[in-house]
């Protein structure tokens, strides 16, 4: 069971031009996992994240998700094997990407009606107990632009959840939130951890990778420096780069 | 000091005049009248002498000729533009015009005419080994083409008839095209046909003689005086039979022309006509224009949305030769005119047919071409609409659809079109407005939509303003509605930003 949802990243390498923006990264993550990815800005953690999901395409190396893989130089346009990790990883936004055109709810009902082939009928049930869940049963009928900035994150996160995912991958999910939103966000992805899905966050937030994440891996320049549990990573930070970041954060 | 002079040479002009004029002045010392005429190809009404290329012949020249000797005064031949005489005319180029000039409403506005000289009727002349075409009836029935003369009364009655014309610069072409098979028939003035189509073998006349009309000398409106002299010179030649003489040298005297002796006046037979085209008489021609304007518009935009979308995608999307392909289509569609569009598609392609002995004509009903031609057009500027909506919607949406597991056509249609539509409806119900005014272009091509019927009802009526007026109601009681639907629906689709 578990094996068959391992995250498997294996001597990535990605190039901007002449920049090389990852550097022979290999990475396992098991099922059930909550993995912090942290570091400098322009360190590549977005990226990484974005090629896990096939968004990106990249240079040398391979991702494997499951039995799914993903190989160097290959559009992920209609790839299937793309299609079948978003199947398994569901993705998170920083700017939400809720569709403007729909309603809370039906943003949640578009992919399992067209993709899984749902009725309306239990579309519309299931994306109703994911809108219940975040707390948003009563916003069901809104438009994205009548949401505040954190409901608009918890519809995005009930919309990838209906597609029934094994993990979520978010990508600063809370950097566009004002402070007192961010931990209605930060609330639903606990309940989520709790229930046993895979995590990989791109974050910021310190404090909740430190409670929340099993394991925090920094990443700087393209490469990973430092990979271990919350309490030694940012508590004993053995790499001078990882010192040198955590204590630009803390200023 | 001014004063006092002027006051008389008007008294001096105003009292002795006529007595002046027709007894004591001396002929020789008048200037001659300058007379205009198109000598090209005019026969028989005015044209080269093949004996002698220095002199001219034909029956007006020989009327000049008698009007000089009633007259007392010279007459000098000037030739001029057929299609100018009337604005030459006015500008002063010369004193009078005489080149078989049919009495139409809207030229007894322009110019002072003088009692007809001849009676005119419009003959149909069509191949002798025709066997479909007996009638102009028919030529309406069978769909037939008909050659004419531009800006005539033959013209106008083809028009009038919804019958598909070919219009020509001189009237020597029509009879060759009509030879060669490119026209079904020829619709032209009688002396013209007796002229130039009787002695062919090849040519044959069918049907009854048409609409007869009057062929009048044209002066300027301030030359009444010299118009009246023409009148009663004319009214001379008539009683005395030297019309008669003329055109039976010419062979074109029929019955027709024995109303000439009787005195009856053009203007007054032209008011009592434009005083029948009563509101209840035009309205419904009207009308029937309005529908065809309502018809070309939404036909052609209807086809410019079917083929701006693959356009439009193939310039977002396409690899690079296809992509390459959608812009030349854009850039040629938008950089010509459509009114170049329109003469290629309805004159050009069967030109191309013919020449390149294609299995078919390509002769396009004018319907047809003009839908074609403004859809080609205005797919060109709903395309670039369209890829500039769609380029507008982030990229993030694509990225939002595709981590959903969603396939690239599905995120294009469920989610980048409904939010483009909205970016691309305003500038589209824009173009719908301005398409709806240019199809007024279309009269060129002899489609009748509320413009042309317009033009023929006012040139027919002389009441330019009345009819006016109506048309411009008609034109905003269809675009004010049009711009309410814009506005409605970009409400309806605009809810949900």
């Amino acid at each position: 069971m578990n094996a068959d949802m391992q995250v498997a990243i294996s001597h990535l390498t990605k190039r901007f031009g002449q920049r090389l923006v990852l550097d022979d990264v290999s990475l396992e993550i098991d099922a059930g996992q909550t993995v912090a990815l942290i570091g400098p800005s322009g360190a590549g953690k977005s990226t990484l994240l974005r090629s896990i999901n096939g968004l990106n395409t990249f240079d040398e190396g391979e991702i494997r998700v499951g039995s799914h893989t993903l190989l160097p130089n290959r559009s992920h346009h209609g790839c299937p094997g793309a299609r079948q990790v978003r199947r398994l990883l569901g993705m998170i936004f920083q700017d939400f990407q809720l569709f403007p055109h729909l309603t809370a709810i039906e943003n949640i009902m578009e992919a399992p009606r067209c993709v899984l082939g749902l009725s309306p009928a239990d579309a519309h049930q299931r994306a109703m107990r994911l809108l219940d869940r975040v707390g948003l049963g009563d916003r069901a009928g809104a438009y994205p632009q009548e949401l505040s900035g954190g409901q608009k994150q918890r519809v995005a996160i009930a919309r990838a959840m209906a597609m029934e995912p094994r993990g979520l991958l978010c990508d600063e999910i809370t950097s566009a939130l004002d402070p007192e939103l961010k931990g209605e966000v930060l609330a639903v992805l606990e309940d989520l951890k709790r229930e046993g899905l895979t995590l990989i966050l791109v974050t910021h937030e310190i404090g909740f990778a430190r409670r929340a994440a099993d394991r925090v891996v920094v990443l700087a320049e393209g490469r990973i420096v430092e990979d271990g549990p919350p309490g030694q990573v940012l508590d004993e930070p053995q790499m001078p780069r990882t010192q040198q970041f955590l204590s630009q954060m803390l200023i | 000091m001014v004063r006092l002079p002027a006051v008389a040479l008007w008294l001096a002009l105003l009292a002795p005049e006529q007595p002046t004029l027709a007894a004591d002045a001396p002929k020789e010392r008048q200037p001659p009248l300058r007379w205009a005429a198109d000598a090209e190809g005019g026969a028989p009404y005015i044209c080269k002498d093949p004996k002698n290329p220095n002199l001219y012949v034909g029956f007006e020249v020989d009327l000049a000729a008698a009007l000089e000797k009633e007259l007392g005064r010279r007459i000098e031949f000037v030739q001029y533009d057929f299609k100018s005489l009337i604005s030459g005319l006015q500008r002063g180029d010369f004193d009078l015009a005489m080149n078989g000039i049919e009495v139409t409403p809207d030229r007894v506005k322009a110019v002072r005419f003088t009692r007809p000289y001849y009676v005119y009727s419009l003959q149909l002349v069509v191949r002798t080994a025709e066997t479909r075409i007996g009638s102009i009836e028919d030529c309406k029935r069978l769909g037939a083409t008909v050659g004419t003369l531009e800006d005539t009364a033959a013209e106008r009655l083809l028009d009038q008839e919804h019958i598909s014309k070919k219009v020509y610069g001189n009237q020597v072409e029509p009879y060759v095209d009509l030879e060669l098979g490119r026209v079904d028939g020829v619709l032209l003035d009688l002396p013209i046909a007796s002229y130039l189509a009787r002695p062919n073998p090849k040519l044959k006349f069918v049907g009854p003689a048409i609409a007869p009309g009057y062929y009048a000398i044209a002066f300027r409106k301030n030359q009444e005086l010299l118009a009246a002299q023409f009148d009663a010179a004319l009214d001379r030649l008539a009683q005395q039979g030297k019309l008669r003489q003329i055109y039976e040298h010419w062979h074109i005297w029929n019955k027709l022309q024995e109303q000439l002796a009787n005195g009856e006046h053009v203007d007054d037979f032209l008011r009592e006509s434009g005083r029948q085209w009563t509101f209840d008489r035009y309205f419904p021609l009207l009308l029937e224009g309005a529908a065809m304007t309502v018809w070309l518009t939404f036909s052609s935009m209807l086809l410019a949305m079917t083929l701006a979308l693959p356009i439009a995608l193939m310039r977002l999307y396409g690899p690079a030769p296809v992509r390459l392909l959608a812009t030349v289509y854009v850039e040629f569609f938008r950089g010509i005119p459509v009114l170049l569009l329109l003469y290629f598609l309805y004159f050009g392609l069967p030109v191309i047919a013919e020449t390149y002995a294609l299995p078919v004509s390509l002769k396009l009903q004018p319907v047809l071409a003009a839908i074609l031609g403004f859809g080609l057009n205005y797919a060109a500027y709903q395309a670039e609409i369209y890829r500039t909506g769609i380029a507008s919607i982030p990229v993030g949406q694509w990225e939002a659809g595709a981590s959903l597991g969603m396939t690239r056509l599905h995120i294009f249609h469920r989610i980048i079109l409904p939010q483009a539509i909205r970016v691309i409806l305003p500038p589209s119900t824009n173009d719908l407005v301005a398409l709806f005014k240019d199809t007024s272009i279309v009269s060129i091509i002899a489609v009748e939509e509320l413009t042309k019927e317009y033009q023929i009802l006012a040139k027919s009526s002389l009441k330019y303003l009345e009819i006016g007026l109506v048309t411009a109601l008609l034109y905003l009681l269809m675009s004010v509605p049009l711009g309410h639907l814009s506005r409605y629906l970009e409400r309806r689709w605009g809810k949900g930003r």
